[in-house]
C-alpha cells in the first residue's frame, strides 16, 4: 500500500440550516463535526454508522456535492471546494437504492449514456459494459429496459455504472442496501476483485451492516451524530474490546428484565437486551469473567430460564456498542439529515 | 487476470462537451420511438384545441389565412410545452430521481447536459410539431405562400435557439424553486398562450402589450414565420421580419449567456445550501 492520502479531511464540519414552520424560525442541524480522516491510496475504507450518523453527508462533501461549513477535505490531494472539476475527473459514486438513469432506456443504453459523461469512447465503453455485465451476472438483461428490472438487478446496474468509468477513488454509499443475501454477496465479491486488481484504487464504503464492513474493509471509522468515534483496522478495534469478556445469554423470562439491575453488578461494563424469536437475548460485556456467576444468580432470582450461554469473540458490533452505548439497529438519529 | 483493463483514452475539452450533449440527448431521441403515447397526448389532443379555433374563425368568416395561423401556432405550441414541462422543470425532476448528483460529479460539463436536454427535446418535438402541421394542413385545407424559404428556416432556427436558451435558463431557476416551480409553470401557461399569439396575430394587441409578449421567443418567431408563409402574413405582421430576426438573435444570445451564468450560480448556491440531492423544507 502506498502511503499517499487518497482522502484527507481536517476539522470537517457541516451544519444545515433548516427552516421552521414560520419563516423567521431557523434551526441548525449539525450533520458533521470535526471529522479528521486520512485514507491511504489502495485502501478499502469503511464508514460505519447508523442511519443519520453523517455518512452520506461526508460522502456528499467528498464528491463535491455539498460544501463543508468548516474545515477542509481533499481527494487525491485536491481540495474539493477549491477545485471540484479536477476532483470529478477521478471519482465516481454509487448509492444504495438509487433510481438513476432512465426507465425507457435499456441497461446497456443507460450505462453507455453515463460513460459519455466521462468521455469514454463508445467502442471502449460498450466493451467494458459487456465485460462488467457478465461479471455481475446481468449480461442477459443488457437489452432490458431498466424500468423492468427488480430492485436487486437495478442496483447491480448502478454498481456497474460506478466501476465502468474506472475511478481512482470510488464512493459506495450503502451499496448492498435492499439487496437479497445472494446479490449482496456477489457485490462484495466484485468489490474485492476490483480492489485487488489495481493497488492505485481507493474505495470508501459506507454501510450500517457491521459484518459487511468487517468482511471487506482494511480500516473502518465508526461515526455517530456527525462525529468519528474510532478509526482503525477491524482487528485493532476488536482488540480494544478483547480485554473484556463478551457473553450472549438466551433467556426466557416471565418478567421484563431490567438492565439497570445487571449494570449494578461490579465488573459489568455493558448490558443489552433484545428480542429474538420468542425469547430475549442478553448481551453482556464483563471486565472480569468471574462476574458471570453473579449475573446468572440474578437471572435465577428473577425467575428467568437460561436457554443458552455463550462466550463470544468480539465483533465490530461489540465495538460499536461499547462506543455508542447501543446496538446499531437501536440508534436512530431522527433529527439528522437524510443519510 | 485483471477484470477490466484501464481505460485507454478519455476525451476532454470540446469532445467531452459534445459527447455529454449526445449522451443526454439520447434518451429523448429514442423516447419518441418507445413511448408512443405522445401521438395521442401531443398530437391528437392539441389538434382538438386547434380545431376549435379553426371552427370559430370559419364561423365568424375571418380571413382564411387565420386558419393557417392557428395550425402553425398549434404546431409551435408543442415546442413551448416541451420547453416548459421537459426543459424548465427537468433539473428538478433529475434531482428527485437521483440523476442530477451523478451529472454533477461527472467530468462532463453541466452546460452540456442542459444543451443535450434541449437538443434531444427539440429533435423529438420537431416530429410532433411537423405531425400537427401536416395533419392540420390536410384536414383544414390550408394554403401556404412561402416567399423566402431560407429566411423562414433561419427564423425557425433562431427562434428555437432563443426558446430553448430560455428553457435552459429557467431550468436553473426552477431547480432552486423546487416544487414551487411546478405551480409557477402552471400559472404562467394561459397568460403565455395569450401573449405569444399562438392562435391569432399579435398585431391585434395594443403595441406595448405585443412588445411585452415579444420577450417570449415564440411570439416574434411565430409572427415572422406567419409573415413568410402566408399571403396576408405581412399585412397582419407585428413588426418587420428583419427586425424580428434581430431581436430574436439578441434574445438567443442573452438567454444562452444567462443560462450559463445562472447554472454556475445555481450550482454554487446549491452546493453551499445542500440542495443538489435532497428536498428540504
Amino acid at each position: 500500500m502506498v502511503d499517499t492520502p487518497a482522502i484527507e479531511t481536517a476539522g470537517l464540519g457541516r451544519i444545515y440550516k433548516i427552516r421552521g414552520a414560520k419563516k423567521e424560525e431557523q434551526k441548525e442541524l449539525v450533520a458533521l463535526q470535526d471529522v479528521n480522516i486520512h485514507i491511504r491510496t489502495g485502501e478499502l475504507f469503511g464508514l460505519l454508522g447508523p442511519n443519520g450518523a453523517g455518512k452520506t453527508t461526508l460522502i456528499k462533501v467528498l464528491t463535491t456535492l455539498l460544501a463543508p461549513t468548516s474545515g477542509w477535505a481533499k481527494v487525491a490531494g485536491i481540495d474539493v471546494l477549491k477545485n471540484p472539476e479536477a476532483v470529478r475527473q477521478l471519482i465516481n459514486m454509487v448509492s444504495g437504492g438509487e433510481s438513476s438513469g432512465y426507465g425507457l432506456l435499456t441497461v446497456r443504453e443507460n450505462l453507455w449514456m453515463f460513460a459519455q459523461f466521462y468521455g469514454i469512447p463508445s467502442k471502449e465503453a460498450n466493451q467494458r459494459i459487456k465485460t462488467l455485465l457478465e461479471i455481475v451476472g446481468l449480461a442477459d438483461r443488457a437489452n432490458t429496459r431498466s424500468s423492468s428490472l427488480s430492485t436487486g438487478l437495478r442496483q447491480k446496474m448502478n454498481i456497474v455504472r460506478g466501476f465502468l468509468t474506472d475511478p481512482t477513488v470510488l464512493f459506495l454509499d450503502e451499496p448492498t442496501l435492499g439487496l437479497d443475501v445472494g446479490a449482496a454477496r456477489d457485490v462484495r465479491q466484485f468489490i474485492r476483485r476490483w480492489m485487488s486488481d489495481d493497488p492505485r484504487r481507493t474505495l470508501l464504503l459506507t454501510t450500517h451492516y457491521l459484518a459487511e464492513a468487517e468482511e471487506l474493509c482494511d480500516r473502518v471509522a465508526i461515526i455517530n451524530k456527525g462525529k468519528v468515534l474510532a478509526c482503525d483496522t477491524p482487528a485493532v478495534l476488536k482488540q480494544k474490546v478483547q480485554k473484556e469478556s463478551i457473553f450472549e445469554i438466551k433467556v426466557e423470562s416471565p418478567r421484563l428484565l431490567v438492565s439497570q439491575a445487571f449494570s449494578a453488578i461490579e465488573c459489568v461494563t455493558s448490558v443489552h437486551f433484545y428480542p429474538e424469536d420468542s425469547h430475549t437475548v442478553m448481551k453482556l460485556t464483563l471486565r472480569e469473567e468471574s462476574a458471570i456467576a453473579q449475573v446468572i444468580a440474578l437471572l435465577t432470582e428473577q425467575s428467568a430460564r437460561i436457554l443458552s450461554l455463550q462466550k463470544r469473540e468480539p465483533s465490530l458490533e461489540d465495538v460499536f456498542v461499547q462506543l455508542v452505548g447501543a446496538r446499531i439497529e437501536e440508534v436512530e438519529n431522527d433529527d439528522a439529515p437524510a443519510d | 487476470m485483471t477484470m477490466l483493463p484501464p481505460i485507454n483514452k478519455r476525451h476532454t475539452g470540446w469532445r467531452l462537451f459534445l459527447m455529454t450533449v449526445w449522451g443526454r440527448a439520447y434518451p429523448r431521441v429514442v423516447g419518441i420511438q418507445r413511448e408512443r403515447s405522445w401521438i395521442v397526448f401531443d398530437i391528437l389532443l392539441p389538434m382538438l384545441a386547434v380545431s376549435a379555433y379553426v371552427f370559430v374563425y370559419r364561423a365568424i368568416k375571418a380571413p382564411e389565412d387565420y386558419v393557417g395561423f392557428v395550425i402553425v401556432g398549434g404546431a409551435m405550441t408543442a415546442f413551448w410545452m416541451n420547453v416548459m414541462w421537459s426543459m424548465a422543470s427537468q433539473l428538478y425532476w433529475e434531482k428527485e430521481q437521483g440523476n442530477l448528483a451523478l451529472y454533477i460529479i461527472a467530468p462532463g460539463p453541466m452546460m452540456a447536459c442542459l444543451l443535450g436536454m434541449a437538443v434531444g427535446g427539440l429533435f423529438a418535438t420537431t416530429f410532433r410539431a411537423a405531425a400537427i402541421l401536416v395533419l392540420g394542413s390536410l384536414l383544414f385545407n390550408v394554403s401556404y405562400a412561402v416567399v423566402n424559404l431560407p429566411m423562414l428556416l433561419l427564423i425557425f432556427f433562431v427562434a428555437m435557439t432563443a426558446l430553448y436558451g430560455m428553457g435552459m435558463m429557467t431550468s436553473s431557476l426552477f431547480l432552486l424553486l423546487s416544487r414551487e416551480a411546478w405551480h409557477i409553470a402552471n400559472l404562467a401557461q394561459e397568460p403565455i398562450y395569450l401573449l405569444s399569439g399562438f392562435y391569432f396575430p399579435i398585431k391585434n394587441f395594443p403595441f406595448w402589450i405585443a412588445a411585452a409578449g415579444s420577450f417570449i421567443p415564440l411570439t416574434l418567431g411565430l409572427d415572422a414565420m406567419r409573415q413568410l408563409a402566408f399571403a396576408s402574413g405581412p399585412i397582419l405582421g407585428f413588426i418587420s421580419v428583419p427586425l424580428e430576426l434581430g431581436i430574436l438573435t439578441g434574445l438567443a444570445v442573452v438567454f444562452l449567456l444567462a443560462s450559463r451564468a445562472l447554472l454556475n450560480y445555481m450550482e454554487k448556491l446549491a452546493v453551499r445550501e445542500g440542495r443538489l440531492t435532497e428536498s428540504r423544507a
